[in-house]
């Protein structure tokens, strides 16, 4: 049971970056020059508004699509059983309010069963209402005959996790896990001496995002000539966070921390903290909890992300489509930013919970912050 | 059981020595094992911490011990832990005074969540292993329906204080964790209650034959919410404790139900009722913390870990049930 469940919290918290999903190879490098190339890459796209912006420039044609208004924009979504799923739906609706041609949307929960998400997609398609449908994937191999089937029908956007076909308008998602592995890592690497120790914790094995996370990182940190002290699971479990670091701490010392997810940063810093030791160099997420405490402490820190705000750009993509306008396809790359000393002021805001993730995007719109459980 | 049904001969002792459980020998051979593979250990932020830790599921295996001495089974501690960390920090709303009046309805929660158990296990005559598993479903569902899902808000240092302040730079011990005062306060008070006080023989009588127990006079319904309620308090002190060591999140009390029955059979206690002992259970508990804590050090994954806690467990039954052959009772 504990199992089944932190699996279903990873596999949530981890979201998959569809693009490498057909290899179950989680350590491509290939695909881990590609998205260490994105990262630095100058997106294309209004300013400041990264969930409009694109990195790769190429454009789908979607003329043959245009029609009238008001629209009705159906969204298959794997699920909202994490609190990155619960930030990422909440833009989507926040974004949804902010187009008046949208007449309806229409949202089904397949709580996080690809069973019931494909069942899903046939009640929607068989209902005849859509004029085009937005599909958050639960996994990727279960989950691409549906998707073929509704490209049949009608215009297809997928974002997050991938599917294994190329029918979708449109794929929306930030650079990828190979990314958040790289970004944290490269931070350590300059942070700290050659040789230096260096502590992984991972929540679990096996889910593909978390993978190419700790692979990414791994790489980065042996090629910087570190000592990776070990590599831990946590299952995203506090006191089982702190009780490993605890252990390495009285077994020698600990000069880096990397995480592959933020959840339980803030007591891997605690068992530091606790135990009287200066606070080492911190990889988290943007995780309001961690930002927080990094800005307390004074850490030496940075907060990959695997940004929110991507939960916006299917509605806007949506709406351009059936407007006959162009958008970034076949794959819509979003910058994938991470929190820095430099942003960490703007970024924490004591106001919202714990494990808001602060690289929304959504600060500027008109419910925040009440909308996302702030004050 | 009817090994029970001996004649009542004169206790003739089998052994010269006295019998000693062996709980204690295979802790003492763990915690030996564990230091070899990590001498620091013996040091002091090693052990106290590993008392910490150990904390929580040493005060929910003692408490646990009065249902199963009882005769039942409290499978809802687990999700009362969850309830109580994750209640306690959307009622402290940040607010470092609210701790006093937090802490004090926790502990009434956890009076009515026993008292429940208890009265639908003796008056509706709900198996104890169907009535707290619904209440764990329910209290799990609360949790969820409170939080949102999420946690909310952060819990104050102050609510804190019990399950993660170490007092440091004393002498000798140099680190002494609160959470080993609470374990220490906690685990004489639940000692005292069940083999000090009638109360306990009481326990005892009902789980070993509840018939007979009754036709003596005992207020078996009675005894038996008691056990609940004392489980639940029990589980309140633990989530606090634990809440306290790693904050705040919304599966914090995950598996403890499980664990802390683990605990009380590794301590020798006897499913099923009529025996048992607070210090050896709360032993069984540092047994099952030791041993996770060495499976870590070795650097066995978690499914492996998985299979030999299975393991132990069973084990751990067989020892106990070839022990009571041996001495006849």
């Amino acid at each position: 049971m504990k199992r089944l469940v932190a699996l279903a919290a990873a596999a949530g918290l981890a979201l998959t970056a569809g693009a490498f999903a057909q290899a179950p190879n989680f350590d491509d490098p290939e695909e881990f020059a590609k998205q260490r190339e994105q990262l630095t890459a100058t997106p294309m796209g209004p300013e400041g508004m990264p969930w409009e912006q694109y990195l790769i420039d190429t454009m789908a044609d979607t003329s043959a699509h245009a029609k009238e208004g008001p629209y009705t924009v159906c969204f298959s979504n794997a699920g909202v059983n994490n609190p990155w799923r619960v930030v990422g739906y909440t833009n989507m609706t926040e974004e949804v309010a902010l187009h008046e041609e949208i007449g309806e949307f229409i949202h089904v929960d397949a709580e996080g069963s690809d069973d019931k998400q494909i069942a899903d997609i046939d009640d929607l398609l068989a209902g005849g209402n859509c004029d085009i449908l937005i599909v958050s994937p639960n996994t990727t191999a279960a989950l691409t005959p549906a998707v073929e089937k509704a490209c049949a029908q009608l215009p297809v956007i997928v974002f997050d996790r991938g599917v294994n076909t190329d029918c979708p308008v449109t794929f929306i998602h930030p650079v990828g896990g190979y990314g958040f592995g790289i970004q944290g890592a490269e931070f350590i690497a300059e942070n700290v001496e050659p040789g230096a120790n260096v502590l992984m914790l991972r929540i679990l094995p096996g889910v593909d995002v978390l993978e190419t996370r700790y692979s990414a990182g791994r790489r980065i940190l042996e090629e910087a000539g570190l000592n990776i002290v070990g590599a831990e699971f946590t299952d995203g479990d506090n006191a089982k966070t702190k009780s490993i670091v605890e252990d390495y701490l009285a077994r020698g010392t600990i000069d880096a921390v990397w995480m592959d997810a933020g959840a339980t940063a803030v007591a891997a810093v605690e068992a530091f903290e606790d135990g009287g030791y200066d606070i080492p160099v911190f990889v988290g997420e943007d995780q309001q909890d961690f930002l927080r405490k990094w800005q307390d402490l004074g850490m030496t820190a940075i907060a990959p992300t695997y940004p929110t705000y991507q939960w916006r750009t299917p509605i806007i993509a949506a709406v351009r489509i059936l407007q006959g306008e162009e958008v970034p396809g076949p794959e819509w790359v979003l910058p994938q930013p991470a929190v820095t000393q430099e942003n960490l002021e703007a970024m924490v805001n004591p106001a919202m919970p714990p494990l808001h993730y602060a690289m929304c995007g959504c600060e500027e719109m008109p419910n925040y912050p009440q909308a996302w459980g702030g004050q | 059981m009817s090994e029970n049904a001996l004649p009542h001969e004169p206790a003739r002792p089998r052994r010269a020595l006295p019998q000693i459980n062996p709980v204690y020998f295979v802790l003492a051979a763990l915690i030996v094992a564990i230091i070899v593979q990590n001498p620091a250990f013996v040091e002091p932020t090693g052990y106290m911490n590993f008392l910490k830790r150990a904390a929580p599921l040493a005060i929910l295996a003692a408490g646990q011990l009065y249902v199963i001495v009882s005769g039942g089974f409290d499978l809802s501690v687990g999700s009362l832990i969850t309830l109580v960390v994750v209640g306690s920090s959307m009622l402290t709303n940040n607010d470092p005074n609210a701790t006093w009046w937090v802490i004090a309805v926790m502990f009434g929660i956890g009076l009515g969540v026993g008292l429940i158990n208890g009265l639908v296990v003796c008056y509706l005559k709900v198996p104890s292993l169907i009535a707290t598993l619904g209440m764990m479903i329910t209290l799990n569902g609360l949790a969820l329906m409170w939080s949102g899902g999420a946690p909310r808000g952060y819990l104050p240092d102050s609510f804190r204080f019990f399950g993660r302040f170490n007092f440091t730079d004393l002498p000798v011990i140099r680190i002494l964790p609160v959470a080993i005062i609470v374990l220490v306060v906690a685990g004489f008070v639940l000692y005292w209650f069940m083999h000090r006080t009638n109360f306990g023989r009481l326990l005892h009588a009902i789980g070993d034959n509840p018939r007979a127990a009754r036709l003596a006079g005992v207020p078996v319904n009675r005894v038996r919410i008691s056990a609940f309620v004392v489980s639940s308090l029990s589980a309140v002190v633990a989530g606090i404790l634990l809440g306290g060591f790693a904050g705040v999140s919304t599966d914090v009390g995950l598996g403890y139900e499980l664990q802390a029955i683990t605990a009380t059979v590794l301590g020798g206690a006897q499913l099923l009722g009529g025996r048992g002992s607070v210090p050896a259970a709360i032993a069984g508990a540092l047994t099952l913390m030791a041993i996770f804590t060495l499976l870590n050090f070795l650097g066995l994954p978690q499914p492996v870990r998985q299979v030999v806690q299975g393991l132990i467990l069973i084990l751990a039954v067989a020892a106990t049930v070839y022990r009571q052959r041996r001495a006849g009772r």
